[in-house]
């Protein structure tokens, strides 16, 4: 029995003279490392380990998760109580129990409490009754919608619309629709809070360029083509997106379209204009920003507008080309996943854009109004006042800004006096703490009505001019 | 508690589980709370991935053929001027749009134009081309029985008190608000409507949206934030799920209605905390439904609050489709249960389907609904719900909680519920779902049916909705009827009738079980 580990023995020997060398250099190397291995520190389990059910117990017992809510006292203390309006919002509104004029409700045409609007109003919901009980796909789509899906393209000239039962929904659903992961977003930092969340829910790239800086924008459009460059397969398959607003809701400033759609074509990048504020306000008929500068809407690959403005109703649209459109019916989660537009709204909205499509001088009106507003508060000390020239819409901030906390209680305070003189004025509704620039300033937005007479423009701007003393 | 039951390998429950946790009604605990899914047979199987499989080849086909401009192409094209951008859509992405989904297009999003309610008018429209062209006819198929809307209390009317109050606000208040209700769009009837739903619910507070969808997706973001938990449902909605992915907080599903999974979830993430760090999570919140619309289940309450209770987790509960349809008196699936609202900490839920309106709500206690009217971010950038709306929900909210008439709606909702799932039941269908629950899937598996089904039943005069993919799991295409309290014993008779007859023609009675009834 011994021979067979002799014999092994001796061949193993005899064998290590016969072996060549790299692979005595190879068998020493190896005992080396397994050496190591065992004096070297034990691998540390980082992952978890098996705990007992009563020491999983112990650890569900201690632990103490934060409350909800904060505390009720705190929350209280913190917000801005809520005004409270009797009856309905017009010309003039009841806010806290004074009759005030109202430069705070986006009512840009005067169309809240119009009589016509109120009937055919009536009529729908006697006809229809007031909710659609279902989902566009699920016998939610009434008569009424696709009349004013079709209206609102043929008025915009565009090929085809989609309705939203809420405005906010409209542009936070479209851009998720054509925008996924891996795709390139380049977006204006001062974009409003609906467009913010569609860019959050689209998980693409977002490239944000400076507040209507057409430069800053072409920079970083030439940055991106730099890099497509390098990686030319990655590029043939990244979609790329600009996102602007017509009449941004934060700062009252128009785009530059002639330039964005020069840019489109440069570079290869479709555009998205978002035109809440700018439908039923820009434009000779009331079309948007493509009408105000005479640029074929074509030319912008989808139009995101509201119906809670200018048309005084409820809901939000897109239009654009029915290649684009239509792939919203089935992924627009907003549209697809939501009761519809209830149609007597939609039948307002008709209505509305019958009203503003036979009295195109209101558009007129409504610039020059918002024109000689502006041209009435220009000057005020301590005041500076942000927003296009012809808008209605227009931001008033501290011209000297101290802090967040400071400027916005000066400007609470104007609110507040002028509320004492019967004006009723708006801070802009942020949340500081969600929104994407969270410096952006505190501002009032003054929303004019073509509606208000010249005598009572030039009351309000004497009420703000002594409120801010 | 949960008495004995096997879970099948979806996941799905079927048996009886006893509801002994609510100490404080004694005789509830008898209440069998009973779901059934009944396991998809075989040969339904096998022919339904056969079916999509040759969908699929002669979906392949067919683009082959309108590649080589063999076969017209109808579908809208990219703008010539825009052929060298980066194409918009995957060229795969729409396959199953151009190549299934256009083809049975006339079961869905058929437009209605009068008031959807026990009947409806149906604008007749006729399509060509394989689905891709289509004209309207110019015909009205009148009163074709409602089986398809959300209408479950009855209250989608164009007379009665709702209708000529709405009428009446809307002359007083119009239609728009123009404002959000921080700024100036707080109007003194949403303030009533409030508290008039709160009452209502028997909570602190409560505040409205304008949208339902959004409501979800723009208040769980205040709640929740990047070092919290969520544990969801598997088949919770998608206006949940983009809440709870806008928000930041890590997700992790659950399997439907499973409390052991729950547990175990609920479990590791006490125990174990966040990835990595291993710090402890802020919060755990934990989103389930009242009741499923695809599969018309109802919800575990008393398994989830144990849990709850047990894990300091937090309950967010989407009354939806509950809402108005389950309770004796309509206060959804926490009277169900014999539960008190104020045990579930965030209720939330939707105007459309109970009160025939639009907008949702959120309660609970006051600490809560102050804190969303301070940070919800559809409180601050979108405009307040339209007042008719908020009419249309006070009067339905009166009739249903003071009048003998609401009464008698929820009764008769819980006896059509009844009736028509033990005739589907005895027709031999396979009905998903618990039996007490407004909404009645059934299967019918192939993906043929589909439009089938829809177009032989509107032949017979009636209106349905039918899913597919990917609403629901690919073999698992179904029928879902919407029951209503508007809806006559006759009306009923006769849907049992027409649904008896196609599931002859279609050869729908899958059910091993014929005498499956409750």
């Amino acid at each position: 029995m011994d021979q067979p580990h002799k014999w092994v023995l001796a061949e193993a020997i005899h064998s290590m003279y016969q072996a060549p060398l790299y692979h005595l250099i190879l068998e020493v190397l190896l005992v080396i490392w397994i050496l190591r291995l065992l004096f070297s520190k034990s691998y540390r389990i980082q992952d978890r380990v098996p705990l007992t059910k009563s020491e999983k117990e112990a650890l569900v017992l201690d632990w103490t998760p934060e409350p909800l809510v904060p505390p009720l006292d705190k929350t209280l203390s913190e917000a801005v109580p809520y005004r409270a309006v009797n009856g309905q919002p017009g010309k003039n509104v009841e806010v806290d129990g004074r009759l005030c004029l109202n430069m705070a409700s986006l009512n840009f045409l005067g169309l809240l409490g119009n009589l016509r609007i109120e009937k055919q109003a009536t009529q729908s919901i006697k006809k229809y009754g007031v909710g659609s009980c279902g989902p566009r796909a699920f016998y939610g789509t009434v008569d009424v919608h696709v009349e004013l899906e079709e209206k609102l393209a043929k008025f915009i000239k565009s090929e085809r619309a989609i309705i939203y039962s809420y405005g906010f929904a409209s542009i936070a659903s479209a851009i998720p629709a054509y925008a996924k992961r891996g795709d390139i977003i380049f977006a204006d930092e001062g974009v409003c809070f609906a467009i913010q969340k569609g860019l959050q829910a689209s998980r693409s790239k977002i490239v944000y360029f400076k507040h209507n800086d057409m430069r800053d924008l072409e920079e970083k459009l030439k940055h991106q083509e730099q890099l497509d460059k390098k990686d030319s397969k990655k590029a043939s398959v990244t979609r790329k997106f600009m996102v602007v607003e017509g009449l941004y809701m934060n700062s009252g400033q128009i785009c530059d379209l002639p330039k964005l759609v020069e840019l489109k074509y440069k570079y290869k990048v479709r555009l998205f204009v978002e035109e809440s504020l700018s439908f039923g306000v820009l434009g000779e008929h009331g079309r948007g920003i493509t009408e105000h500068f005479n640029i074929p809407i074509g030319k912008v690959d989808m139009i995101s507008g509201s119906l809670e403005y200018a048309l005084a109703s409820s809901g939000g649209f897109c239009c654009g080309r029915a290649y684009v459109i239509d792939h919203q019916r089935l992924s627009g989660q907003g549209y697809v996943f939501s009761a519809s537009l209830p149609p007597f709204l939609a039948t307002a909205a008709m209505e509305a854009l019958d009203i503003m499509h036979e009295n195109a001088d209101m558009l007129k009106e409504l610039k020059y109004k918002g024109r000689k507003m502006q041209q009435l508060l220009n000057g005020i000390p301590g005041i500076e006042l942000v927003g296009y020239p012809d808008s209605p819409a227009f931001h008033l901030r501290r011209k000297d800004p101290v802090s967040f906390k400071e400027d916005l209680q000066f400007l609470q305070d104007i609110v507040n006096k002028c509320s004492k003189n019967d004006l009723c004025l708006t801070i802009a509704g942020r949340l500081k703490d969600e929104e994407l620039n969270s410096n952006w300033p505190p501002s009032i937005r003054v929303a004019v009505t073509v509606k208000i007479s010249d005598e009572e423009l030039e009351r309000a701007a004497n009420i703000i001019r002594d409120a801010t003393v | 508690m949960s008495g004995d039951f096997k879970l099948e390998k979806n996941g799905n429950a079927n048996g009886k589980i006893f509801n002994g946790l609510n100490g404080h009604q004694p005789d509830l605990d008898k209440k069998a709370f009973q779901e059934n899914f009944e396991p998809t047979p075989l040969h339904a199987a096998i022919l339904t991935y056969l079916g999509y499989a040759i969908i699929t080849v002669f979906g392949f086909i067919r683009d082959l053929m309108r590649k080589y401009h063999i076969e017209k192409l109808h579908a809208a094209t990219e703008d010539p001027e825009m052929k060298d951008f980066v194409p918009l859509y995957a060229s795969f992405e729409s396959f199953y749009t151009r190549n299934m989904y256009n083809r049975i297009q006339d079961v869905f999003n058929r437009p209605v134009c009068s008031v959807p309610g026990a009947t409806i008018d149906i604008v007749e429209r006729k399509f060509s081309n394989s689905g891709w062209t289509s004209e309207y006819t110019g015909k009205v198929l009148k009163n074709v029985i409602n089986l398809g809307s959300y209408n479950y209390l009855g209250f989608a009317e164009n007379e009665g008190t709702c209708t000529e109050a709405a009428i009446v606000t809307a002359k007083k208040y119009g239609a728009g608000v123009c404002s959000s209700r921080q700024e100036i769009g707080n109007q003194d009837i949403h303030m009533k409507l409030e508290q008039t739903m709160a009452d209502y619910l028997d909570v602190e507070a409560c505040i409205i949206f304008g949208m339902g969808y959004a409501t979800n997706s723009t208040n769980i973001p205040c709640l929740v934030d990047k070092s919290c938990l969520i544990l969801s449902d598997g088949l919770n909605h998608a206006s949940l799920v983009l809440g709870c992915r806008l928000s930041g907080a890590t997700i992790r599903v659950f399997k439907h209605n499973d409390m052991e999974d729950l547990e175990r979830k609920l479990s590791d993430g006490v125990v174990y905390g966040q990835p990595r760090t291993h710090r402890p999570w802020k919060k755990i919140l934990i989103i389930v439904e009242g009741v499923y619309s695809m599969e018309g289940s109802i919800v575990n309450l008393p398994g989830v609050l144990a849990l709850k209770k047990k894990y300091k987790a937090y309950l967010y509960l989407d009354e939806a489709h509950s809402i108005g349809a389950l309770g004796d008196h309509g206060r959804g699936v926490t009277e169900y249960f014999g539960i008190h609202a104020s045990e579930v900490d965030i209720m939330m839920g939707t105007f459309t389907k109970s009160f025939g309106a639009a907008g949702g709500y959120i309660a609970g206690n006051r600490a809560l609904v102050e804190h969303l009217r301070a940070h919800s971010h559809s409180a601050c950038y979108a405009t307040s719900m339209s007042p008719p709306v908020c009419q249309q929900i006070l009067t339905s909210l009166s009739i249903i909680s003071g009048t003998e008439e609401g009464r008698n709606r929820i009764k008769q909702l819980a006896k059509n519920s009844k009736t028509f799932r033990q005739g589907l039941k005895k027709i031999g269908y396979i009905v998903y779902g618990n039996d007490d629950s407004p909404v009645v899937p059934t299967m019918i598996y192939l993906p043929c049916k589909i439009g089938a089904y829809g177009r032989e039943m509107l032949q017979r005069g009636f209106a349905v909705v039918v899913v597919g993919f990917p609403a629901t799991p690919i073999v698992e295409s179904r029928v879902r009827f919407c029951m209503s309290a508007a809806l006559t014993d006759e009306q009923i008779e006769k849907a049992l009738k027409a649904a008896e007859d196609v599931a002859r023609v279609l050869k729908l009675d899958y059910s091993a079980d014929k005498s499956l009834s409750c």
